[in-house]
């Protein structure tokens, strides 16, 4: 399995990632090498077998629908990059 | 530093404990000893990536005040604490080694922080990681390279590096780490100390930045057994900010810590003695496990067929769990922002590429790869089933035996570059530590001896889930009989 620089590019803007053309070059390499070596996962027979996402066997927790504090809005706001009034700033995302 | 200190730093935690609760020492003058210990020592080891001495100054000053008063202390009263950079301690700095986390301060602290000043400990500065504990060395770290005690010239193992070699070189006498695939055991290993990794869902994770949410877990480092055993006693237990920390009652595990265990079976999986093992590790793990057999253990020959598999199964769960953790990283409520103008997107993926390093950046496109229209059924679902094939291997091993020993870490420590630009290279040097995390079972890492050059090695025992009371003893009884966990490096003097 080889990665074309088209795919890297591709997963390097699903995954939010810009990078320059030296590191979609030389992620796509390492990436290459690593993606060969857990190939080796599909020659394992896992016929029936159930996947398992996690260790334990849990089930969901819900709380008592009680009011408790919350973050006061200076203390969320403390370390925002940028904002206006009591709110995040972000570039416009509607025109 | 004057002797007294030196005295004092290479004690363990438990004998610093019972010298504070007898009134041989404040806490103000163990803060001053370690204070002392990382002038001297920190700059070669650089474990720390935030040290505020005023406030630890303070904090054990607040703690000797509170002894004096007569008020009722917790177990850990007075004692310095390191605190691995990856856990929220409140208004103090918290970057898990990433530049899109330079200058975050988290609004609350982790339910692990607030736990050590429940018990009385006085959080002790905030060590070294790979990035987002993605590593094996702590050279994946956007600040600093930490070192090893032992020699300078090596790593101290990863991703917990700082932590490991700030209790390894006598800058803390405890430490927290996390553990995903072995950031606690192998750098324990690689730096001469007790590392255990919990059994899943035994301590919250609530304030913990997530790498890899089904597999990570936080424990202790300290010199000795009984250090670890302490400080775990202090973290375990529900807490209902984690959904997956489980409600059930904590065990006392320093109560018979002491008492050999009757009968004990002590699995060796033939798959860890295999190719890749450094013949001075392979010779230190048999002598230990002789150790085991002068105490009446019995060794059982067992075997772990997944073996193999582990790391490729791991580096596909746990990448596509941190593809999808790391998405918080955006630039909007907290972290580094891009100066450069654009639309929301390009805002992301700019924050993104300027903030993260090589590795994260790696790790975010396998695992967005994996996760992927196309291939996630043959990478990340086939993962999955993998998984559980080696959870079952697990307790086929623990219906013969009661621990499964082996080494820790294939080498002892290598150089500083030595395996930085091959990345698999890197990911290999967790092939005995993975399993364990895939399981949700726990592990430990103990010294058991050192090679010919003077690096420290370590043996691991895992043991099934929740049997962190048996695994905490079977641990001791090697380290009774021997006299590793007392040696410590020459700089420390």
């Amino acid at each position: 399995m080889s990665l074309e620089l088209d795919q890297v590019r591709w997963v390097a803007h699903l995954s939010r990632l810009e990078l320059s053309e030296q590191e979609l070059s030389s992620l796509g390499g390492q990436l290459a090498s690593i993606v060969k070596y857990v190939d080796q996962l599909r020659a394992v027979n896992t016929e029936g077998v159930e996947p398992m996402a996690h260790a334990l066997d849990l089930v969901n927790v819900l709380r008592d629908d009680a009011i408790v504090p919350s973050l006061p809005v200076s203390e969320a706001l403390a370390n925002a990059p940028a904002r206006v009034g009591d709110h995040f700033a972000v570039p416009a995302v509607l025109d | 530093m004057s002797s007294a200190h030196n005295a004092l730093v290479r004690l363990s935690a438990s004998e610093l404990v019972g010298k504070l609760q007898k009134g041989e020492v404040r806490s103000v003058d163990l803060a001053q000893a370690f204070i002392a210990s990382c002038d001297k020592n920190e700059p070669a080891i650089q474990a720390f990536l935030h040290l505020d001495r005023q406030a630890i100054l303070d904090a054990a000053e607040h703690s000797d005040s509170r002894r004096k008063a007569g008020e009722k202390l917790g177990p850990l009263a007075g004692l310095p604490i390191a605190i691995k950079d990856n856990m929220c301690q409140k208004g103090v700095p918290t970057t898990c080694a990433s530049k899109i986390l330079k200058g975050f301060k988290p609004p609350y602290s982790a339910t692990v922080v607030e736990r050590l000043q429940a018990a009385g400990a006085v959080p002790f500065g905030k060590t070294n990681l790979d990035e987002f504990a993605m590593g094996s060395s702590t050279e994946n770290s956007a600040y600093q390279t930490t070192r090893n005690p032992w020699d300078t010239t090596r790593i101290p193992g990863g991703s917990s590096g700082g932590s490991a070699a700030a209790v390894a070189g006598c800058l803390a006498p405890l430490s927290l780490g996390s553990d995903t695939g072995g950031s606690i055991r192998q750098p324990a290993s690689l730096c001469g100390i007790v590392g255990l990794k919990p059994t899943y869902g035994l301590i919250s994770r609530y304030g913990l930045v997530a790498f890899a949410s089904s597999l990570d877990q936080i424990g202790p480092f300290s010199h000795d057994v009984t250090g670890s055993a302490l400080l775990l006693q202090a973290l375990a237990g529900h807490d209902p900010r984690d959904t997956t920390c489980v409600n059930q009652p904590v065990p006392d595990y320093l109560a018979d810590l002491d008492k050999p265990l009757a009968g004990l079976r002590v699995g060796v999986a033939r798959e860890f003695f295999g190719e890749g093992l450094d013949s001075q590790v392979e010779k230190a793990v048999r002598a230990a496990l002789d150790v085991y057999k002068s105490q009446g253990a019995t060794i059982v020959d067992v075997s772990l067929p997944t073996s193999p598999h582990a790391v490729a199964t791991y580096y596909l769960v746990a990448t596509a769990e941190a593809s999808s953790n790391l998405a918080r990283f955006d630039g909007v409520r907290y972290g580094h922002r891009t100066e450069r103008k654009g639309n929301l997107i390009e805002q992301y993926s700019r924050s993104r590429g300027e903030g993260f390093g090589a590795e994260v950046k790696r790790r975010i496109m396998l695992g967005t790869y994996a996760l992927s229209s196309g291939y996630i059924d043959a990478y990340y679902l086939q993962s999955l089933k993998v998984r559980r094939l080696i959870l079952q291997d697990f307790e086929k091993i623990f219906s013969q035996c009661d621990v499964l020993a082996g080494p820790t870490a294939p080498t002892a420590a290598f150089k500083v570059g030595e395996k930085s630009s091959d990345p698999l290279a890197m990911y290999l040097s967790d092939i005995y530590t993975i399993s364990c995390n895939l399981a949700g079972i726990s592990g430990i890492s103990i010294p058991c001896g050192f090679t010919d050059n003077g690096l420290p090695i370590g043996l691991q025992l895992q043991g099934p889930q929740f049997a962190e009371s048996k695994l905490l003893r079977a641990a001791r009884m090697h380290e009774k009989a021997t006299d590793w966990h007392t040696r410590r490096p020459a700089l420390v003097g």
